[in-house]
């Protein structure tokens, strides 16, 4: 029943792995999230997270760059890796972790300030204080996301007075103002409407060149579009595993889990 | 269940009858005072001293040490008070000892008898640190009694900043300290000021604690070593043991009236405005 | 675009660095204030111990129910009448407002239109607010001398009971009102579909949900008619006597201390910081017997 995952990891790692997990667990109090999961991040693919809801995909993500820390009867074990780095150690820099691996969550979060604010305040805790500078990177990081011809002109306004669409390019941009080398993106379309979430996604698919992107979707035909490697996660005794994890090719032409197939096909497991 | 129909309406007319009791009560109280304080009211009565032990003359100096104490009280008790509440919102878990400890004394804090206060206050502040009846001495004891209402306002306006903020942020590699100066406080503020406000509401009603800390005398302070009299304490001297006093004390109890329904009225407007703040920026999930 | 990574504080290493720690000194900074905060209320008992001994070392406790009685002066120091005081009147003003005070609550809940349901709640909270000496002066020049003409002196144990019913009642109906907040509306309608009527609804599922949170509210309010001193003070006579009718003066163990303390010298203020600790003792029993009805109550209301 133990998939292949070993295997993967292994077919994986002789490409440039940035990031990877092994083992990984995570509970909430009594209740188990998600169990060994080992997985691989590799530099300029995307790889894309599948499965039912409740499954622990958002744990997951929340785990690489430590963001656990701040979610009380949050416990983790196993190992997670940013190339030779051990991420659970507690002497890791976690700001400096954070900066390295950004995250994009599955519901808009701007701050309650205006655009520009919203990279300068960040940037300027960054050690990034000049103000020319700052205005070249929002910018430049808002062209990007396709959203510097919408917004040029506010970036005085507030970032909460953009559309659900514009506000995730928002934070999407905000996250890679600050030059992160991992992407994890939680669901990013899932709160637009179709086509701000084609604009999105076309923007993920573009992102590729440059990070190591990790993408959670509950839209099937999206991995497939832009996946380069998939996870398949399921809830098995009420407790999330990852089921199966390749290249996407793979996983959706060939699966080797009968729920995977069942999942990939529409039917239920 | 015939027994029942024929009880409904008795019960319907009790409870209007208590609705209507009490209203009337409280407008009784209300319209007593304003109707014999307002005559006394005028600028002249805000601004000059008492003569003849409060019996003529008006509250100038009075309104200035209240205001002096209230400012010792809330000077020493807002940034003590904000400290605790961030603590207590954002860096302890629901189980952790030394969260539950303060959370335990404030409870107590909070039903300790005012008189109690005073005593505590002439033993602490004005004997053992030598202050001495003074508005110092007031403002400090005061400054303990308000704390319980700053904190739970203040833990309640962080708590209101959903959690997207702390992630997002965290997820930016920005440091607490940041988020909590540029994105969190910020966000309370309307919660912060309601605690500020709904404790000097309770400081300027406080009498008990304040008759043997920062005393009777009626004179304007020189400086906050000096005794003063507040609003409260001036009513209570003036018709309890001056005879003739009570068209004054009629005065100062409205002007006491009045200034506590403009604080609750400022504390009702912030509360709306921080419960509305951010249900309409996050609505969609 | 090399040259932004030079600027952003880039790590290449993750370890941690030497760099001075704001969070670390925030959160100290911040555990310091808290620490303050939390040992506000051991400092009033141990004060209130410090000053208490002197006494107690000497004479003990038993002065206190044995002497004839309160006359500090002659060395005579009988708490008795002013605990038969504080007694009386706090017990007579609770059996007063508790019921008040719900049917408060209900009234706001199940029986007003709600925007006069909501009128009457911020009418309540007005007046749980308002400055004790504002009731006192109240009850002094108004209370007093309606009760005078009913059977003088006026300023009595009775006037101090209704001072205190007005005092307390809105704290009572507040703490109702939320708990009858907390009840499930389902409760309300499946009772309702019972054919029970509205009164029948309120003995039969209101009262038994919400049952915990009146009995905290009531102990909460106990300890705020036990404390309060300026208003009862104002109107009840402060002669040191148990009272042998409701018309009779009386004076509270607050009441006693608020008049003394400013004269107060040796034995006498000892004695009357004696009085202070006894206060503290029972709002701290108050307090934990509120924590310990609403801990074993609160897996019944989640059941049933
Ligand atoms: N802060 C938390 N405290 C306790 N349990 C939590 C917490 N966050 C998530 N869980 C639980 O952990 C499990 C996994 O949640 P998670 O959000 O990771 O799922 P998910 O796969 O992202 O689901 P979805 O696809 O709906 O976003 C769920 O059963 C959830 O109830
Ligand atoms: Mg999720």
């Amino acid at each position: 029943m133990t998939v292949t995952n070993l295997d993967n990891l292994q077919a994986t790692t002789q490409e440039s792995v940035l990031m990877r997990t092994e083992q990984l667990s995570l509970s909430y109090g009594k209740k188990i999230a998600f169990e060994d999961v080992s997985i691989a991040i590799n530099q300029s693919k995307i790889t894309a997270l599948v499965g039912p809801s409740g499954c622990g995909k958002s744990s997951f993500l929340s785990c690489l760059n430590r963001l656990t820390d701040l979610i009380d009867n949050c416990r983790v074990t196993g190992r997670i890796f940013l190339e030779k780095w051990d991420v659970m150690n507690r002497q890791i820099d976690t700001i400096a972790l954070r900066r390295r691996v950004g995250h994009i969550f599955q519901k808009p979060n701007p701050f309650p300030l205006d655009l520009w604010k919203n990279f300068a305040f960040p940037l300027k805790e960054h050690g990034v204080k000049n103000r020319q500078e700052i205005d070249l990177i929002v910018e430049r990081v808002l062209k990007d996301v396709g959203l510097w011809h919408e917004v040029k002109d506010r970036l005085k306004d507030s970032a909460l007075a953009l559309s659900g669409g514009q506000q995730q390019r928002l934070c999407i941009a905000r996250a890679l103002a600050l030059e992160p080398e991992v992407l994890l993106m939680d669901e990013p379309c899932s709160a637009l409407d179709p086509i701000s979430s084609g604009v999105v996604e076309d923007l993920i698919a573009s992102l590729r060149q440059k990070y190591a992107v990790l993408v959670v979707t509950h839209n099937l035909a999206q991995a497939k579009r832009i996946a380069d490697y998939v996870g398949v996660f399921w809830v098995r005794d009420n407790r999330g595993k990852l089921i199966e994890f390749g290249e996407a090719k793979q996983v959706f032409e060939s699966p080797q889990h009968d729920l995977t197939a069942a999942y990939i096909s529409g039917h239920r497991g | 269940m015939k027994q029942e129909i024929i009880k409904s309406p008795i019960s319907t007319i009790l409870v209007w009858l208590v609705a209507v009791l009490v209203t009337g009560t409280f407008a009784w109280i209300l319209g007593d005072i304003i109707f014999h304080g307002v005559g006394g009211i005028s600028w002249e009565f805000l601004t000059t001293a008492p003569e003849d032990a409060g019996r003529s003359g008006g509250i100038g100096p009075i309104l200035v040490s209240t205001g002096l104490i209230l400012a010792v009280a809330m000077g020493v008790s807002v940034p003590l008070g904000v400290g605790t509440a961030i603590l207590l919102a954002e860096f302890t878990s629901a189980t952790n000892w030394f969260g539950r400890f303060v959370r335990r004394s404030l409870d107590i804090l909070a039903g300790v008898p005012s008189i109690v206060f005073g005593l505590f206050g002439n033993a602490f502040f004005a004997k053992t640190l030598g202050l001495g009846f003074s508005i110092l001495s007031g403002g400090l004891t005061l400054a303990c009694m308000v704390l319980p209402i700053l904190i739970r306002s203040a833990e309640e306006g962080l708590r209101g900043v959903p959690d997207e903020l702390r992630l997002g942020a965290a997820a930016l590699g920005l440091s607490r300290t940041a988020t909590l100066f540029h994105l969190l406080l910020p966000a309370a503020i309307p919660g912060l000021l309601v605690g500020l406000v709904l404790g000097i509401g309770r400081a300027i009603a406080e009498t008990a604690a304040l008759v043997f800390t920062s005393g009777y005398v009626a004179r304007m302070p020189q400086s906050l070593l000096d005794s003063g009299r507040s609003l409260s304490i001036h009513i209570f001297d003036l018709s309890m043991n001056i005879s003739g006093g009570d068209t004054n004390a009629y005065g100062s109890a409205l002007v006491l009236v009045i200034l506590f329904l403009m604080i609750n009225a400022t504390a009702a407007w912030l509360a709306h405005q921080s419960s509305s703040k951010y249900n309409d920026s996050y609505q969609f999930r | 675009m090399t040259w932004l990574k030079d600027k952003i504080s880039s790590p290449s290493k993750l370890n941690k660095s030497s760099q001075f720690d704001w969070d670390w000194v925030l959160v100290w900074v911040l555990r310091i204030m808290a620490a303050i905060t939390g040992a506000i209320v051991l400092l009033i008992v141990i004060f209130l111990i410090l000053e208490s001994l002197p006494f107690l070392q000497v004479k003990g406790i038993g002065p206190f129910f044995t002497d004839q009685r309160w006359n500090p002066t002659e060395g005579l120091y009988n708490f008795t009448p002013m605990l038969w005081g504080t007694l009386l009147a706090t017990m007579g003003s609770v059996v007063v407002a508790t019921p008040l005070g719900i049917i408060s609550a209900l009234f706001c809940q199940y029986y007003a239109p709600v925007a006069i349901g909501n009128l009457y709640r911020r009418l309540i909270e007005l007046l749980a607010g308002i400055p004790s000496v504002v009731y006192g002066f109240w009850g002094l020049v108004v209370l007093v001398p309606l009760i005078n003409r009913l059977h003088p002196p006026g300023a009595s144990l009775l006037a101090g009971i209704i001072i205190l019913t007005i005092m307390i009642l809105p704290t009572i109906a507040l703490v109702a009102d939320a708990s009858f907040g907390k009840v499930p509306q389902e409760y309300l309608l499946g009772a309702t579909s019972l054919g029970l009527s509205k009164w029948g609804t309120i003995c039969n599922v209101v009262f038994p949900a919400a049952k915990s949170g009146l009995f905290t509210g009531v102990i909460l309010t106990v300890g705020r008619a036990i404390g309060e001193t300026m208003a009862v003070l104002m109107v009840c006579g402060n002669v040191v006597e148990t009272p042998s009718s409701i018309f009779d003066p009386i004076r509270t163990l607050t009441a006693n201390i608020a008049l003394e303390m400013a004269y107060a010298l040796g034995n006498h203020r000892s004695a009357l910081f004696v009085s202070g600790l006894a206060l503290m003792a029972i709002i701290v029993l108050l307090a934990v017997a509120a924590e310990v009805i609403t801990v074993t109550s609160s897996p019944v209301t989640k059941n049933s």
